[in-house]
């Protein structure tokens, strides 16, 4: 008997049922011992097999256990290029939505720029403000503003200060922390301007997208803002991680005296929530030379530990090569629809 | 895949309470937690919060916005005023229109 299930890149493959549970129990006892936490028990592990093992092309939560979404990319799907998984449909903001609110019916959705960092964002500012504004007479579902910190682009060449890539490779790596140090401090003036210019347009609190990818000193920037907008305003915060380890650029940056280089995403939660976090997203990337199963157990393990140790609602990224969905501009929907319910009745996901 | 997710596991937005239950969460409270408060205040079980049927009638009988164009549904912020109310909490935006449009001086 063959199970017809998905690599992480979207490619169909057929496995034993054997090949099956012994691909989800690899994945999470990779998991378990890179993060030293437990991995899925035979209970869930059954979940996993008999899930992966139906033939059904759509599968979802049991009624009753639905959650709610928050989304990052604001309408990027609808009106931007093959980048964003965007189908280029001539819809602005406005009209892109309130379809997502009452066409797709989202819980919550995002409003931000096509050129989703904070550094390009800064300059549009004042016509951030207005669709910000205009959308929330508009609609009636929550509206976070949303960015990336995107800490890259603030060296050169893009940016102003010196390149840690260039400078780390030389043995430069004094030179390499003092460039992310101040790089850091501007990101994080540009983060609180945008954060503090959107709640007062009514913004319903703030998303920040793919923090820490840029490693440790990024990381810093967006826990320092989170604290500012948590104790100046008391409006929420979302933080959606970028990767299921914080790299160490800088190695030696803490928060609260802990290191950041090297946390895992039940780590990162706890500095999240220390800094006034009020949902945070972990991510656990998808290796596209594994199977669905695999890639879907290793993140379930992250996640269900998220879940022990969390006090603020987690949202797992399950977007486009994360969270166990595969690694393609159109995954493929047996295999989303898996991991979306997974992370929920499995995971403990208060949304996704 | 937005489509995927929402069949699967989404409380549907205003098809049902998935706007309430958010609201709730950004207010840092855990899924359970979030349903059952709103549910509490709407007099219904958290399991019927995801009912789309049971919870259209009653988002058009309090007036807290409806997912279909009903003429004279309480829409946008005037639909948030009322749940803002309903609930028991603050929304920015409604607080800020109360800021703006108030000719105390």
């Amino acid at each position: 008997m063959k199970i017809v299930t998905r690599m992480g890149d979207n490619t169909s493959v057929e496995l034993t049922p054997d090949e099956l549970r012994a691909d989800i129990v690899e994945g999470s006892e990779t998991a378990a011992k890179r993060a030293k936490i437990p991995a899925l028990t035979e209970n869930e592990i059954d979940y996993l097999v008999d899930m992966f093992s139906c033939p059904s092309r759509i599968w979802g939560v049991e009624r009753g256990h639905e959650v709610v979404m928050t989304k990052d990319g604001c309408v990027n799907a609808l009106n931007s290029s093959r980048m964003s998984s965007g189908v280029v449909a001539p819809v602005n903001r406005e009209v892109g939505v309130r379809l997502f609110e009452s066409m797709l019916g989202f819980d919550s959705m995002e409003v931000a720029h096509n050129d989703y960092s904070v550094k390009p964002q800064r300059f549009l500012k004042a016509l951030e403000q207005l669709h910000m504004e205009l959308l929330q007479e508009t609609t009636i579902i929550p509206l976070l503003y949303g960015f990336m910190p995107n800490l890259g682009l603030y060296y050169r060449p893009d940016g102003s200060f010196d390149n840690p890539s260039d400078l780390l490779p030389l043995g430069k790596i004094d030179e390499a922390r003092r460039a992310q140090e101040e790089a850091l401090e501007a990101c994080l003036g540009d983060c609180v301007l945008m954060s503090d210019c959107m709640l007062e347009m009514g913004a319903d609190g703030i998303d920040y997208d793919t923090v820490a990818s840029t490693g440790d000193a990024e990381f810093l920037a967006v826990l320092k803002c989170t604290e500012h907008v948590a104790k100046e305003t008391g409006l929420p915060v979302e933080i959606g991680m970028a990767a299921e380890m914080v790299l160490g650029f800088h190695g030696e940056l803490e928060y609260d005296g802990t290191r950041l280089a090297g946390l895992w995403p039940h780590q990162q939660l706890k500095l999240c929530e220390k800094a006034g976090c009020a949902i945070f997203g972990p991510v656990v990337n998808t290796n596209t030379k594994k199977s669905v199963p695999w890639n879907l157990a290793r993140a379930l393990t992250f996640v269900k530990e998220c879940d022990r140790v969390a006090e603020i609602p987690i949202h797992p990224n399950v977007g486009m090569g994360v969270g166990g969905v595969p690694m393609f501009e159109t995954p493929a929907v047996d295999a989303v629809t898996r991991c979306s319910a997974a992370m929920i009745e499995i995971g403990g996901a208060d949304g996704l | 895949m937005h489509m995927a997710h929402l069949l699967a596991s989404s409380m549907g937005g205003l098809r049902t309470t998935g706007d309430l239950v958010a609201r709730m969460e950004l207010k840092k409270m855990r899924v359970n937690d979030a349903k059952k408060y709103v549910a509490d205040k709407l007099h219904v079980t958290p399991f019927e919060l995801s009912d789309p049927t049971l919870m259209r009638n009653l988002r058009e009988e309090l007036d807290i916005g409806v997912i279909t164009g009903v003429p004279g549904v309480a829409k946008g912020l005037a639909a948030k005023f009322r749940i803002a109310e309903l609930l028991g909490i603050e929304i920015n935006c409604v607080e800020q229109f109360k800021k703006k449009t108030s000719t105390k001086v």
